[in-house]
């Protein structure tokens, strides 16, 4: 494999008292499609927001394309333009259109021409396969609707590696296929991708690494099939008896 | 009907309608006893009812004025130099007191200790003095100040003196574009620039300050009532704080903002009237000469009271008009 793109090496970080992150080691290389799982209060969003830089860790070294992420904006705005990020809650600008919300930031930051840009956001809003809604604001779209323009948004600085944080939990079920669709074309034309999500199916399908974590460790990281098929670890068999087995 | 006999008092209907009419009589009796009254009490006191007397010669100067007025000129006109200044002074104190509480309202919330609690010094501090006592304090430090010729320099182009707060001003009789005139000292007075009374500028400062603490509380409160999410998703695009502020946070704290802000503004408007404690000639302070000297104490009230609710009526629907464009849409 080649130089790993996102490297964690024995990261640490409390919440106060509260050891939330215990010597996180992890290595995902180029193209490489990580699912993270693991029961709540495990770490899991902790550890992949402590990749862009939306939590601060306290110890160890966090290198992402080939850039460390320390107490330095410069390192920070670079790691953050080559890192997108979708969130359980979408976190759309409400007060922006569909269009808008994806050509903010390549205008903004990016100090692209708006027309690029706007085509830019265009040929992203095929890829996720609404680009009817270009005008319309996000309160007017459905919660799948409003996932898929918030990936497409994510995709506008064109970024080397893709965090989703339980991208499918505040969906209606029978929104979360049309997410999970996105996501795996997203996949399959090789984007990096470090994925918190709890479903399993997905995971299966599109991860080449499974990572289990709890109380605040990496407890079992392994490829999908021995992952599923025979865990190594007595929490990671009873967690995945909890979830598989209805 | 089935259930046993149909009562007319048993309409809820019916008991609404009858409430109705007798509010209405109440309130027909009380305001046609009031008028009746007053009718008796000015008659018994040899006073003409009627506006006629707006037409009449003031006789009295006023110190400020925007258009031309002399004493000759009638009370009508009088009024208008007195609602102008009331004009004046509110709306640059809203504009004024908007950007200051902006501003305080931002450095609140700052990262920076020592910046949010000077912020938060400064609210708590101002907001809990009385605005009339306050109004006092800047009349006096203004009007302490040194004369003309030791004026006060900070800046240059601005001066401070016991003659008041001189500026910049444009002047426009140049041509197309205006030139910026800048005042200096010639001898014992200013030449160019425009000169903002003692009073004026104190009752300016007064209202600003005082406002702008409530607005610096709205604007807080407006920030705070944003979603983190928007923070981390624009984080996560890799904007910077102060864009962040500017395109997501702002936008959308508006539309908690902008209806509290309403009453604020007017607020900034009826506090106004308080000029009359440092002599800035306002509406109520000309209207108030204006009853001493006529005696036409009712219409003088009424004209006043006219002005401030026409005032605030504008205002408040075009702060609805505002709320409106800028509230979020969805489903």
């Amino acid at each position: 494999m080649a130089a790993p793109i996102v490297e964690l090496c024995d990261v640490n970080k409390w919440f106060g008292a509260f050891h939330v992150l215990k010597d996180i080691t992890l290595e995902v290389a180029k193209g490489e499609k990580v699912v993270v799982c693991g029961p709540s209060g495990s770490g899991k969003s902790t550890m992949i927001r402590c990749i862009n830089r939306l939590e601060e860790h306290q110890s160890g070294r966090i290198v992402v394309d080939g850039v460390e992420l320390a107490d330095d904006i410069k390192a920070i705005d670079a790691v953050r333009r080559r890192v997108g990020m979708v969130f359980q809650s979408f976190n759309l600008f409400p007060h922006l259109t569909v269009l808008e919300n994806l050509t903010l930031a390549p205008v903004r930051v990016a100090g692209m021409a708006p027309r690029d840009a706007e085509a830019t956001a265009m040929a992203l809003l095929e890829r996720v396969r609404i680009p009817e809604q270009a005008g319309k604001f996000p309160g007017q779209l459905s919660g799948g609707q409003q996932q898929r323009v918030a990936i497409a948004r994510a995709l506008c600085l064109k970024p080397a590696v893709m965090l989703f944080d339980e991208p499918t939990s505040a969906l209606d079920p029978e929104m979360v296929g049309e997410v999970l669709d996105v996501m795996s074309g997203l996949a399959a034309e090789g984007m990096t991708m470090i994925c918190v999500t709890h479903e399993m199916g997905f995971a299966r399908a599109v991860a080449d690494t499974m990572v289990f974590m709890d109380e605040g460790r990496i407890v079992e990281i392994a490829p999908p099939a021995r992952f599923f098929d025979h865990p190594a670890n007595e929490r990671t068999k009873r967690f995945l008896g909890k979830i598989i087995g209805h | 009907m089935t259930g046993g006999r149909a009562s007319i008092w048993g309409s809820t209907r019916f008991r609404g309608l009858v409430y109705q009419v007798l509010v209405v009589a109440v309130v027909v009796a009380l305001g046609g006893w009031l008028v009746h009254n007053t009718l008796v009490n000015l008659e018994v006191r040899g006073i003409a009812t009627g506006f006629g007397f707006l037409e009449r010669e003031a006789g009295f100067g006023i110190s400020e004025n925007l258009i031309s007025y002399t004493p000759a000129d009638s009370y009508a006109r009088a009024l208008t130099v007195g609602l102008l200044n009331t004009l004046v002074v509110s709306a640059i104190g809203i504009v004024l007191a908007t950007l200051l509480g902006t501003v305080l309202g931002v450095a609140r919330l700052s990262g920076n200790w020592l910046v949010g609690r000077l912020a938060s010094v400064y609210v708590e501090a101002v907001r809990n003095v009385p605005l009339l006592l306050q109004l006092f304090v800047w009349y006096g430090v203004l009007t302490a100040l040194p004369g003309a010729r030791q004026a006060l320099h900070p800046l240059p182009g601005l001066y401070l003196s016991n003659r008041g707060l001189v500026i910049p001003s444009l002047d426009w009789s140049q041509g197309w574009l205006p030139v910026l005139e800048i005042p200096s000292l010639v001898g014992f007075n200013f030449v160019g620039g425009l000169t903002l009374s003692p009073e004026f500028a104190a009752l300016l400062a007064g209202l600003t300050i005082y406002t702008a603490a409530f607005i610096a509380e709205i604007v807080r409160a407006g920030i705070l009532a944003v979603p983190k999410g928007q923070t981390e998703a624009a984080l996560s695009l890799g904007l910077s704080p102060g864009q962040i502020l500017r395109l997501v946070v702002l936008p959308q704290a508006l539309r908690v903002i902008v209806p509290p802000l309403t009453s604020q503004y007017l607020n900034i408007c009826k506090n106004s009237p308080l000029a009359i404690a440092i002599g800035y000639p306002d509406l109520v302070a000309v209207s108030n000469t204006a009853i001493n000297q006529t005696g036409q104490a009712v219409e003088g009230v009424t004209v006043v009271m006219v002005v401030f609710l026409a005032l605030s009526l504008a205002l408040s629907g075009l702060m609805n008009w505002y709320n409106k464009r800028v509230a979020l849409v969805s489903r």
